[in-house]
């Protein structure tokens, strides 16, 4: 599962309502979502997001509202995967039960600027930019959710294993 | 030899059918009611179709509220609305609450006995957690964890460590839970609890009425934690014992249960505070707020839209106006609450001092409808978070405090506390 694509850049503590404001939940379908993806604060994200592109973000990403609506807009606008210094805990959970790849990494949010050309490696949590010839590893990713994005998300999870 | 735990542990380990559980560990849980609303059940309902079952686990354990966008705002929610309402007339479930009984989740299920100590209840929305007040262990999740549970009952989870949280000393007046939590949140910072929980206790805790417990542990999540517990007492039992049909379990924390950390926060000097934008940590003391035209003052939502907050701002205007160019909406957060504020008289002296009454809905909290800021506007609002763009233009800012201190400053026009008036 290894991912390449260019940076997008964020700060700390980028809320639910940033990536997607409340007055676009009133849909379900991803990719009408997608299109609203952060419309207030980067309305050039929609529009110039490419298949494969990456999100590099600081700490207490995705905080606030447990809108699952959230890490859909991103996933079906094309990013591949969200690499931050930390998460928020409910994005956490909601990122991996829909299959959008994540991984925690400083270094990344140290290192990487908007445009770079990076790639990330989801098993091995190995993180990379050519041009820069630098290559970090991420936090690695405990047992359990490893196996439920390898399932392909939760529900297949549930549907192969039949535990919970 | 018993392992000491805290509530939070005993809870968890009591649905995990363990003797004991340690923090860091992941479990496997039965969840006693799990909830969803107007923007997450669509999802859930899709993941839950996606799994083939037939029938959920238990139409009496989940409740499905309508309460975001109500009365619909527009065509597109008027659809969402409609994938719940078909879910539960299909599977028949019992707590299905619609326009007429509806109000705010977090403020209708305890209301309505539906939450009692000793719980585990699973909310695909982030506030779930206020039935903490209740000494339950109550969570926010996304729409996929609710979907599977939907099916199953059961779902994981990761045992959190705990911050204890000791109040101490003597409130101040027009000090409350909302400054009380306000406080905390600008003490810990946003992520300062991040998937932990906060047990608040101490004395001061032990007196507060059981709406300020709510408000308390509704904000929670707003330090970033999983969970916010008291340990249920006498007023949280006769608040059950009025209200549920099952008795609840009352669980408290060991004595030598292990606590990540222990804070201890002196209230006697602590003042009304408010939330500057644009983060819930990003709290002052009221009288060190700056002076300026406030467009817009909202009182109401899942933290502070209950009886003693519409009381408090009942007395508050009693007798005076709104100033001049500031909107006062006032929503009540359930039917019920609407009724006593009616039959006190709160609804009357309220209309009377300008306010406009909103039916009970989470309407402008997040920019839904019912009271959305233009560019440039200000608000003072009871709600719990003001991000960027929350309740309307990303150029809008958004100011948090309690009811008394956002009444005292739609009469005010500017932020200020009802000792000014
Ligand atoms: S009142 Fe606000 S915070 Fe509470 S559930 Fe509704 S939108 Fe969420």
């Amino acid at each position: 599962m290894k991912y390449e694509g260019r940076v997008w850049k964020y700060g700390d503590h980028v809320d639910t309502d940033l990536i997607i404001p409340a007055r676009f939940l009133n849909v379900s379908d991803k990719d009408e979502l997608a299109k609203n993806c952060f419309a207030d604060v980067r309305p050039d994200f929609a529009g110039n997001v490419k298949p494969g592109d990456i999100i590099v973000a600081g700490v207490n990403f995705g905080c606030g509202s447990s809108r699952e609506h959230a890490p859909l807009a991103i996933k079906a606008a094309g990013v591949s995967v969200v690499i931050a210094r930390s998460f928020a805990r409910i994005f956490y959970r909601n990122a991996f039960n829909i299959g959008l790849p994540i991984l925690e990494s400083n270094e990344a949010a140290d290192e990487f600027s908007e445009g770079e050309l990076v790639s990330a490696d989801l098993i091995t949590g190995e993180i990379a930019c050519e041009g820069k010839k630098k290559r970090f590893f991420a936090k690695p990713i405990p047992d359990f959710m490893r196996k439920i994005v390898e399932a392909g998300g939760l529900v297949r999870y549930v549907k192969n294993k039949d535990s919970l | 030899m018993t392992t000491p735990m805290t509530i939070t542990e005993k809870i968890l380990a009591s649905h995990a059918e363990r003797d004991a559980v340690s923090p860091g560990e992941l479990i496997e849980v039965n969840v006693d009611l799990a909830l969803a609303n107007d923007i997450t059940a669509p999802l859930a309902i899709r993941v839950f179709e996606e799994l083939e079952v037939e029938k959920v686990f238990d139409r009496e354990k989940i409740a499905l509220i309508l309460d975001h966008f109500v009365p619909n705002k527009d065509i597109a929610s008027a659809e969402q609305a409609r994938i719940m309402t078909e879910f539960a007339r299909r599977h028949d479930i019992k707590h299905y609450f619609d326009l007429g009984d509806s109000g705010i989740e977090h403020v209708i299920l305890p209301e309505k006995g539906l939450v009692v100590p000793g719980d585990l209840v699973i909310g695909a929305d982030s506030h779930t957690c206020t039935y903490g007040a209740l000494g339950a262990f109550s969570a926010g999740v996304g729409s996929t964890d609710v979907g599977v549970i939907l099916a199953t009952g059961r779902t994981w989870l990761k045992v959190p460590s705990t911050i204890k949280l000791e109040y101490e000393g003597r409130l101040r007046q027009w000090v409350g839970g909302k400054d009380l939590i306000l406080y905390t949140i600008g003490l810990l910072g946003v992520e300062g609890a991040a998937y932990k929980t906060l047990e608040f206790s101490g004395e001061v805790a032990g007196k507060l009425t059981m709406d300020q417990r709510f408000t308390m542990a509704n904000m929670a999540v707003e330090a970033g934690a999983k969970n916010g517990i008291f340990e249920p007492d006498d007023m949280a039992r006769a608040y059950v014992n009025e209200r549920a049909e099952r008795q609840g379990t009352y669980f408290y924390s060991d004595s030598d249960a292990v606590f990540e950390k222990v804070v201890r926060i002196n209230v006697d000097d602590i003042e009304p505070q408010v939330a500057l934008p644009h983060s819930p940590d990003n709290v002052c003391p009221v009288s060190r707020v700056d002076h300026f035209r406030l467009d817009q003052v909202v009182i109401g939502s899942c933290t502070n839209g209950r009886i003693e907050d519409l009381r408090v701002s009942g007395e508050i205007l009693k007798g005076r106006k709104v100033a001049r160019g500031v909107r006062l909406i006032v929503i009540p957060g359930s039917p019920d609450i609407y009724k006593k504020a009616i039959q006190e008289g709160i609804i009357e002296t309220l209309l009377e001092a300008g306010a406009v009454i909103g039916p009970p809905t989470c309407g402008p909290c997040l920019g839904g409808h019912m009271g959305i800021l233009a560019e440039g506007e200000k608000a003072i609002s009871t709600t719990n978070r003001n991000f960027i763009g929350r309740m309307g233009h990303p150029k809008s800012e958004v100011y948090l405090s309690s009811p008394a201190i956002a009444s005292a400053s739609a009469v005010l026009g500017r932020i200020g506390s009802p000792v000014e008036l």
